[in-house]
């Protein structure tokens, strides 16, 4: 039988082990909260700009009317060869199969586009963690490529913060790269966030532009039923909504933007309006994925925190159980002792 | 005819005005548009600039960047990649901004992206002047 003493001691370890858990927990939710409340607050500019976008198009002067081509560079399809792939992931571990999820979907892409140049800009430690296992890093302004994969970029502490001119910068950069022909496609692997239950990873085109206002979705997995039951079981415990947040008033406004049947001056030619506006567009999509991704992230973080609280409680549960039986064992053989003793008098 | 427009400025990070104002002045690309009651339906990109409205009698002052306009009759919409509160305004970082971009004006070294030290000086300077509006002590000139 183990020294009473011995158990004690790990009944408290796996007690503090357990605080740290729960804590790491409530961070996760208070953290997932905020990410949620910032997506929801992007909503509204997102469904404008792509709702004037739209009506621009529907007014037709953006395709050449010989060809049928669209004007604009960002909306030309292209033969793909060389692909920029955005991988965004976490900076931190401690988040259950988050990281290794996106990873794998990684992987995944670059075995079916495996006659291809790919490019990887990587979001987030663990990406370019793993990816500069594997691959080679490209130098700045080589003539030649590292590799058929290579690692072009990396970014890392972006999301933590998330700011809107900071993609804003990367997606400057995509696109001066896109329109020297250097890149003819442009993907971003995340996981995409609708709520804490609906989920799923995907490999999503941003450019070229094929349908404003549609997310592109190259390859996608879903979650397991088993993962998402217990996504679903630890937002529960942490008080946060399952569903996804309905449409504001807001935001159904926002839709109807610009009012279909008005008679617009153009201060600009519509065309130089659209010009401006595309770039943005692909901001956002890029800007929302990371948004989503660090959702995601914190809610796989909770889960997984959850689960650790849960495996300490039966650890904490069964090593109470067999200190008391060590106790009553060293209790009854102390009795025996005694009584012994006495018959012998 | 209405005799308020209904302002909203939306950033991506948020819906930053939702209000009623008396006029609107927004910084067009082709020039400053001022807009009241019953202006006919517009769509303008915009420039770098201030938007200011009034109502009730009090003026509020934005500084916008890159941005994008729907005027109707009763209603002003605009879409801006980013705007700022006069109040909001970080003074002491425009002033860095500003510095630093006159800074590399003056050493012009040979790979410098004029235009968009230009466009960093300009967008600091009118922060600043848009941070003026407010009070603020901004000791830019």
């Amino acid at each position: 039988m183990a020294n009473i003493r011995d158990i004690r001691r790990r009944i408290r370890s796996v007690k503090n082990t357990r605080q740290i858990t729960k804590a790491m927990k409530m961070v996760a939710a208070a953290k997932l909260r905020r990410a949620q409340e910032r997506a929801l607050a992007a909503r509204p500019y997102s469904l404008m700009i792509t709702s004037v976008l739209r009506s621009l198009i529907s007014r037709g002067d953006l395709v050449d009317e010989k060809t049928g081509e669209p004007k604009h560079p960002l909306l030309a399809q292209r033969p793909e060869q060389n692909i920029l792939l955005v991988l965004v992931t976490g900076d931190r571990g401690l988040a259950g199969a988050f990281n290794s999820n996106v990873l794998k979907a990684a992987t995944k892409f670059l075995d079916f586009f495996k006659d291809k140049n790919i490019s990887i800009a990587a979001v987030g430690r663990k990406g370019r963690d793993y990816m500069r296992r594997r691959y080679p890093v490209a130098t700045p302004g080589a003539e030649t490529r590292a590799g058929r994969v290579q690692i072009v970029g990396e970014h890392l502490n972006l999301l933590g913060k998330l700011q809107y001119e900071a993609v804003e910068e990367i997606v400057e950069r995509v696109i001066h790269a896109y329109d020297n022909a250097e890149i003819d496609s442009v993907y971003v692997i995340f996981n995409e966030f609708k709520s804490v239950i609906s989920q799923r990873l995907i490999a999503q085109r941003i450019l070229p532009v094929q349908e404003i206002g549609r997310r592109e979705v190259a390859l996608a997995e879903e979650f397991s039923l088993e993962e998402r039951e217990r996504m679903g079981e630890a937002a529960r415990g942490a008080g946060i909504s399952l569903k996804e947040p309905p449409e504001t008033e807001d935001e159904r406004r926002a839709k109807e933007f610009p009012a279909p049947d008005v008679d617009y001056i153009y201060e600009q030619p519509a065309e130089e309006i659209f010009r401006g506006m595309l770039p943005r567009y692909v901001v956002l999509q890029l800007f929302q994925a990371m948004l989503e991704s660090v959702a995601a992230e914190n809610a796989a973080r909770m889960t997984a925190m959850d689960s650790a609280s849960n495996n300490a409680n039966e650890v904490i549960d069964s090593l109470t159980l067999t200190m008391y039986r060590a106790r009553q064992a060293a209790i009854t053989k102390e009795i025996i002792e005694i009584v012994s003793g006495a018959a012998a008098l | 005819m209405a005799d308020t427009l209904h302002l909203q400025i939306v950033t991506p990070d948020k819906l930053l005005v939702r209000d009623d104002a008396d006029q609107v002045q927004i910084p067009g690309k082709s020039g400053y548009l001022g807009i009241l009651p019953g202006h006919a339906p517009l769509i303008t990109a915009l420039m770098l600039g201030e938007i200011s409205y009034s109502h009730a009698g009090a003026t509020h002052y934005f500084a916008v960047a890159w941005g994008f306009a729907e005027v109707l009759p009763d209603k002003v919409t605009i879409l801006a990649d980013s705007a700022e509160r006069a109040e909001d305004i970080d003074v002491k970082r425009a002033q860095e901004a500003k510095a630093r971009a006159e800074e590399a004006l003056r050493q012009a070294a040979p790979d410098l992206d004029y235009d968009a030290v230009q466009y960093a000086l300009r967008r600091a300077e009118v922060r600043l002047e848009v941070a003026a509006r407010a009070g603020h002590t901004a000791a830019a000139h």
